[in-house]
């Protein structure tokens, strides 16, 4: 009886008149989706019932940038990724630097396995910051995703971090049920999310039932972060002030670790498979879901015209420190990799550690009026 | 999001109670109504086309409303949402329209002949006169809910159906996404152009997917009969002019959709349309005849009367702004128009506005003589 109704009327009508116009737009769906992919895949549907229209209606309502490229597509559960392949294959290869079908994902959270990190110059580097995402297998993700899933896991999630100890130990701030009090702190401790006001995220069923089970939860010393049903089911922070990003990195990797074993010993599991690493609901997340970035003072360096060129050599993006499309304030920029998968979240952080240093010596150099050519890297 | 209702199906896996919406800080028709037993009984049923219970009140559920506005919190995502899910529509249209019965029959009077003068309000005080309404196409999931294959099959049946207009009513038709930005400036001067919605009750029940995909404005050459395609229902059409003659103003619109809805009919897609809730529409408020009929009129003594509030309620009139509703009225002019839907004819509610108006115009001049109008209160109609 609970057929995907809709989806079959629209089948009457013929792939030209429910093919979406994409004339006006500059995102990675709009590059790459042709009538003949949406002829192949408007008739499927995911074990949940997520089709291709619910994929792509984002990329549709935002046509994008001209200079900005992003996603247009989202995934409402795991099955997305191989029920739809031949729509996010050819996405994520153009999203990920050519990351093929047939590719395998290395996952490292061994913190040990990172070299140095923890002697970054704090004349320059204000703080320090590692993110990701997971997500619960055997739920959809918040596209997608009924109030009662998405209660269920926001109660796994609070059980789980409960039981975290020692420097972890923390507490669960519920959106909906957040104090005056508790509000003003979180907005004080740069902490809380608010709804979200992106057209790409409400375009997508992301805000549905909002505030209901969204939450912020953190440890006593504000070193650990999780945001609980926000953009994926779980967004994972670890970061404090100063340049030890190996402190930072070894508190991401336990914290995360400690996470997944008390969601395994209630039978959950992460999302993860050994192409595309951690399942989450961007492609652009896809793999590490890792962001590890610094706030740097670099008021010469990034003046000067070799910058970009820097910062592409060494794998690394450029942001405002209020985050992606920000502008960068008194020359503190926000630099972080630019990579998600196909790199392990070791290799990435070591990119950062070690793009971020050399960054600083060139700093250094500008600021005696020096040459910087002879430190340019090679592309890694 | 709304196509697939697989995703109904593992919902059920859910008890009621991990699926029920939290609606205590909600104040919408929909949170009043909706009961754990009636959600326990709509939760697993679905229309022809697939719209679930959760689809209905998506929109209320992620828009709790305001202390001081009820707004409806629901939609209906095909012409059997209103049957399908009547456990909780009855009470909310019940609520919504004074009192309106699941056993209650609604009259429709298109013939303007049936109105009682309405051509001479005094064009010192009324400023222009406007009659709209909605009209859904039968056979056609609604706004939340159709595809673009759908949507663009209302456009080109609405384009053919306008296209056929003649005499007063022939015009043009401006498909919002092939607009020249000339075109664009001329519809925004003439306060036509309507924009992607952006009130966060439209967007959340799913009505500005694929914007601007087969929307459009549809308008004669005098400017004075005006559709929109795909916006909010299927159809939009206004009838308009400068100054008083709403008796014009009606004729216009009753001609201009009687002749709309032959060509639709041709083509075997008639109006939706029962005889218990008449025109169906997206929103349970626009239920019945989907009219409003209203003036800009001149009001700066009378709408400071201590009786101004209690006049329009008897007179089953309300007031907005004239940038519509929720704005404020500027230099003492108000948007009066009735304030009913459900239960009345077309004929009867513009006749609630002339002569509403019509009595409004006179307590004006003689507060403007300084005299009472304690005389003139009406009764409650």
């Amino acid at each position: 009886p609970f057929g995907n109704s809709h989806n079959q009327l629209k089948m009457k009508y013929s792939t030209e008149q429910e093919y979406p116009d994409l004339s006006k737009h500059n995102n990675h769906m709009a590059k790459v989706l042709t009538p003949a992919i949406y002829e192949k895949l408007r008739s499927k549907q995911t074990p949940s019932g997520f089709t291709v229209d619910d994929v792509i209606q984002t990329g549709i309502d935002n046509p994008g940038h001209p200079f900005i490229m992003t996603v247009g597509c989202v995934a409402g559960d795991e099955e997305t990724y191989a029920v739809f392949k031949e729509l996010l294959d050819p996405v994520i290869q153009e999203r990920h630097g050519g990351y093929k079908p047939s590719d395998k994902h290395k996952t490292d959270l061994n913190p040990n396995n990172l070299k140095g990190g923890d002697d970054l110059d704090s004349n320059y580097v204000l703080s320090s910051r590692v993110r990701t995402g997971r997500s619960i297998r055997g739920f959809c993700l918040p596209p997608h995703c009924s109030r009662g899933e998405r209660r269920a896991i926001e109660n796994l999630s609070v059980e789980a971090l409960g039981a975290l100890t020692g420097d972890l130990k923390g507490k669960y701030y519920a959106l909906k049920n957040m104090t005056e009090a508790e509000q003003q702190q979180l907005i004080d401790d740069h902490f809380l999310f608010d709804k979200p006001v992106s057209p790409l995220l409400l375009a997508s069923g992301m805000g549905r039932d909002w505030p209901d089970a969204r939450g912020i939860w953190h440890n006593d010393n504000k070193t650990f972060l999780v945001w609980v049903n926000e953009e994926d089911h779980l967004r994972v922070i670890s970061m404090q002030k100063g340049g030890n990003m190996r402190e930072v990195f070894n508190r991401f990797c336990t914290g995360l670790t400690k996470i997944e074993e008390l969601f395994k010993n209630k039978k959950h599991q992460f999302m993860w498979n050994e192409h595309l690493g951690y399942i989450l609901t961007c492609p652009s997340n896809l793999g590490t879901g890792l962001r590890a970035g610094v706030h740097v003072k670099l008021p010469n360096l990034s003046k000067n015209n070799k910058f970009e060129d820097v910062l592409k050599r060494l794998r690394l993006q450029k942001r405002g420190t209020g985050g992606v499309d920000t502008a960068a304030v008194g020359g503190v920029f926000d630099i972080s990799n630019a990579d998600r998968l196909g790199f392990s979240e070791v290799e990435l952080m070591q990119m950062v550690v070690d793009g971020v240093r050399l960054l600083i010596e060139m700093e250094k150099q500008l600021e005696k009026g020096q040459s910087i050519d002879d430190l340019m890297p090679a592309q890694k | 999001m709304p196509f697939g209702n697989t995703h109904n199906n593992f919902k059920l896996n859910y008890k009621v109670e991990e699926e029920f919406p939290d609606l205590s800080k909600h104040n919408n028709h929909m949170a009043k109504v909706l009961t754990k037993e009636i959600y326990t009984k709509l939760r697993d049923k679905q229309t022809p086309t697939g719209f679930t219970v959760d689809d209905v009140i998506q929109t209320g559920v992620d828009n709790p409303g305001h202390p001081y506005i009820m707004t409806v919190g629901c939609v209906a995502g095909d012409e059997e949402s209103y049957e399908v899910f009547k456990d909780l529509l009855d009470p909310i249209i019940s609520d919504r329209h004074g009192g309106y019965k699941a056993t209650d029959k609604h009259k429709t009077d298109l013939n303007f002949e049936n109105l009682k003068g309405g051509d001479d309000l005094d064009p010192n005080y009324v400023l222009s006169s406007r009659v709209r309404t909605g009209r859904s196409i039968k056979g056609y999931a609604l706004p939340p809910h159709n595809s673009r294959g759908e949507r663009r099959a209302v456009e080109k049946l609405s384009v053919e159906a306008l296209n056929i207009l003649d005499g007063e009513f022939k015009g043009k038709y401006y498909p919002l996404k092939s607009m020249t930005d000339a075109e664009q400036e001329q519809l925004i001067a003439d306060h036509f152009l309507f924009d992607k919605p952006i009130s966060p009750l439209l967007l959340a029940a799913g009505m500005a997917r694929d914007w601007p995909d087969a929307r459009g404005i549809w308008h004669n050459e005098n400017k004075t009969f005006l559709v929109w395609v795909n916006e909010e229902d299927h159809l939009r059409v206004i009838s308009m002019q400068k100054g008083g003659n709403m008796k014009e103003v009606f004729r216009r619109f009753c001609v201009g959709l009687q002749k709309i809805e032959e060509t639709f009919k041709k083509h075997n897609h008639g109006f939706m349309w029962n005889e218990h809730l008449g025109f169906v529409l997206t929103c349970p408020s626009n239920l019945g005849t989907g009219l409003r009929g209203g003036v800009h009129v001149k009001l700066p003594k009378l709408s400071t009367h201590a009786k101004f509030e209690e006049i329009l309620t008897r007179l089953r009139l309300q007031k907005r702004g004239t940038g519509g509703v929720d704005t404020a009225s500027v230099g003492g002019v108000f948007d009066i128009s009735n304030a009913d839907r459900l239960g009345s004819s077309e004929v009867e509610q513009v006749q609630c506005v002339v002569d509403g108006v019509k009595l409004m115009v006179e307590m004006e001049k003689k507060l403007e003589k300084g005299e009472s109008i304690d005389s003139m209160i009406p009764a409650q109609k």
